[in-house]
């Protein structure tokens, strides 16, 4: 056929065309980044079968609640979801008297407020965004709800950011009050480093290394994205079973009807 | 002719209504006897699959509309609140979620098989016009239901898609404004998304209701793209065809749920976890995957007017397609070198998706501008000439003949 050739030979002129446009056009844009790679690791949630480790779960809440919560919001959560990560009720009615929170308004109409029960949400360390930024250098703590989900790399970014504190390397100009970290775009961030070796005691004794409590607090912030992903995960496998058994036998009443047709 | 239907069914009851009404009749007429080629391939599933999931997508979503709340300082929390509180929310929202991937994978595939077969030559014009004003409709279904979670990237993707009219000379701004309601993406813009986002997929159940009827006025096509001769040639939709229907679908439901349950969000982007901000632009705004081979189109030349009209003209010379192609056989199994030309066609669709997850710098500039180039010549230029210098190979005596091998006896 020559038509073929006719075609492939206007595609290439083509593409000499377009080639100048685009050299052009890269010239303006500055290099990108370095993309900075993130170390994979090992999760007790990877997998179709794999559910966030509830003891690490919990242990990551006592991270949350005695490091995190200074600064961070986390106002999706409400104290009665914690029994998704193992407390029983009348752990979850312990653990919410211990934060004072709104409680509407007393007869007078004035605000109230009261300890928490199951039924508040997470207590916000600032009454709204302007006050966290005046008490953070302008900085914004972000809220930590969704924040597994809502960065690229997930549970190995976050994990990778608390551990990834380090001195900047030589000749690296670092703003004021800003700290390196090997992880976050541009290597600089508002957040001192969080978390330093036996910082706090664990209730149930488990050394407190960075590395530990990064990973417990990953590890809970993950189900606090994700708090359905256990019973999801379950669904799934049984759900996946019963449409492959049904594809099965439709498959097989195809093959009986058609097989008069062949 | 005034009178009762003459109805034949045995029932009572179904004969009273059917007398009156005569459904019973329609339906079997239309999906009990009606009369399809016997040599469907498993892509005649895909018409099937996008109906499932269009049912699965109002479904779910009447349920979510149930808990949702279109308003700008509570939209994205109301989704949490699906997510975390309502029961089984977030099955409902991960079925409709991802329905909205698979409703493109499906349709993406059944408009290819239409491509590949020649589905929309004569006499299907129509039914392929009325095949792509549902694909139009489906964008805008599902570029507002994206809106809706207010998410950073439903915020800011939503401004950069709006903000495309503005392109148009002298109208360009009155109708921005008049689909944001204001002067920004804010409430009403929202409001009115969600008010459209649920009345779109009813209008789209009744095109799609034209498109069927229009289909079982002049007949399915199928993967030799000769006609039927006779009723060797057919078989009754029901049962065969409704039992090859339903392995696929369980197949495709099987692919669904594996998305639903264990990746739910690996087609979604992080950003559209942090609450819609408008005083913070994402560092890249890129639209659902789906949207990525049109949103190259767009970025691939340096003037956003013709950029506009590139991105709008790719699916709208689809319309124009049936008049474009002059060749006269209709399965690319016959043509040989426009087969590959087609291959090369989706080639440059999947290139296109790819540019458009990647910022317009070297040579991802050079990949969209050939991918765009030959999106167009396809269409424009190699159908029209290429339709009549190829020569097809010679095309099957009939449909029973090509599947058995047998000739046709007694005709």
């Amino acid at each position: 056929m020559r038509a073929p050739r006719i075609f492939l030979a206007a595609i290439a002129a083509a593409g000499l065309f377009a080639l100048p446009a685009s050299v052009r056009a890269a010239d303006d844009h500055a290099p990108a980044h370095a993309p900075i790679k993130i170390p994979e690791q090992k999760w007790s949630f990877d997998g179709i079968f794999g559910t966030p480790d509830l003891a690490s779960a919990q242990r990551g809440f006592q991270v949350y609640s005695e490091v995190c919560s200074a600064c961070h919001s986390m106002r999706q959560l409400h104290y009665r979801d914690l029994t998704g990560i193992g407390f029983t009720p009348e752990q979850v009615k312990a653990i919410a008297s211990n934060f004072t929170v709104p409680q509407g308004t007393d007869d007078a109409g004035a605000p109230k407020e009261g300890p928490a029960t199951p039924a508040n949400m997470f207590r916000s360390p600032f009454p709204n965004d302007k006050a966290a930024r005046a008490a953070n250098n302008g900085a914004l703590p972000p809220d930590l709800s969704l924040i597994v989900n809502a960065r690229e790399g997930e549970a190995n970014y976050i994990y990778g950011l608390l551990t990834g504190y380090a001195e900047p390397p030589a000749g690296f100009k670092m703003q004021a009050g800003m700290s390196y970290n090997k992880m976050f775009e541009g290597h600089q961030i508002a957040m001192p480093k969080p978390l330093n070796d036996g910082q706090i005691a664990y209730i149930d004794g488990t050394p407190t290394s960075v590395d530990q409590m990064a990973r417990d607090v990953t590890t809970f912030l993950t189900w606090a994205a994700n708090p359905e992903m256990a019973e999801r995960k379950a669904m799934g496998v049984r759900v996946i079973l019963f449409l492959g058994l049904l594809a099965g036998v439709t498959y097989a009443v195809k093959r009986k009807i058609w097989a008069d047709v062949h | 002719m005034a009178g009762l239907h003459k109805s034949e069914v045995t029932n009572p009851v179904l004969n009273w209504i059917d007398q009156r009404l005569p459904i019973v009749t329609m339906l079997q007429k239309e999906y009990g006897v009606f009369p399809t080629p016997r040599n469907f391939n498993y892509f005649w599933n895909f018409g099937a699959l996008a109906m499932v999931t269009l049912m699965g997508m109002i479904v779910t979503g009447i349920f979510l509309a149930m808990n949702y709340q279109p308003n700008a300082n509570l939209a994205f929390d109301s989704v949490q609140h699906i997510m975390r509180d309502v029961e089984y929310g977030w099955l409902i929202r991960y079925v409709h979620q991802n329905g909205a991937s698979m409703f493109f994978i499906v349709t993406y595939i059944h408009i290819y098989r239409g491509l590949y077969y020649g589905s929309y030559k004569a006499p299907r014009e129509l039914l392929w016009i009325l095949g792509v004003v549902i694909l139009l409709l489906m964008m805008a279904t599902a570029f507002m239901g994206y809106v809706l979670p207010w998410g950073q990237m439903s915020y800011w993707g939503a401004t950069v898609i709006t903000n495309l009219f503005s392109a148009f000379p002298v109208v360009g701004k009155y109708i921005v404004t008049l689909l944001w309601g204001g002067f920004s993406v804010d409430q009403p813009t929202l409001n009115r998304f969600f008010a459209l986002h649920y009345l779109l997929p009813f209008v789209l159940v009744g095109v799609i209701f034209l498109h069927i009827a229009a289909l079982h006025i002049v007949g399915s096509n199928n993967p030799l793209g000769i006609d039927p001769k006779g009723p060797q040639d057919t078989l009754p939709f029901h049962p065969y065809y409704t039992v090859k229907d339903s392995v696929g679908i369980c197949v495709f439901l099987m692919v669904w749920a594996a998305f639903v349950f264990f990746a739910p969000n690996f087609l979604g982007d992080p950003n559209n976890f942090i609450e819609a901000n408008p005083l913070q632009t994402p560092a890249d705004i890129v639209p659902e995957w789906y949207f990525l081979p049109y949103y190259a189109i767009l970025r691939s030349v340096p003037n956003k007017l013709l950029g506009v009209c590139l991105m709008f003209g790719s699916l709208l010379v689809l319309l124009v397609l049936p008049w474009l192609d002059t060749s006269r056989v209709r399965s690319c199994r016959f043509r040989p070198t426009y087969k590959w030309l087609l291959w090369l066609w989706v080639l440059s669709f999947i290139v296109l998706g790819v540019c458009g997850a990647h910022k317009p710098e070297g040579v991802w500039v050079v990949l969209s501008r050939l991918a765009t180039l030959y999106y167009f010549a396809h269409f424009l230029v190699i159908t029209p000439i290429l339709g009549k210098l190829e020569r097809p190979l010679p095309l099957p005596e009939s449909i029973t003949q090509a599947v058995t091998g047998r000739p046709l006896e007694n005709h």
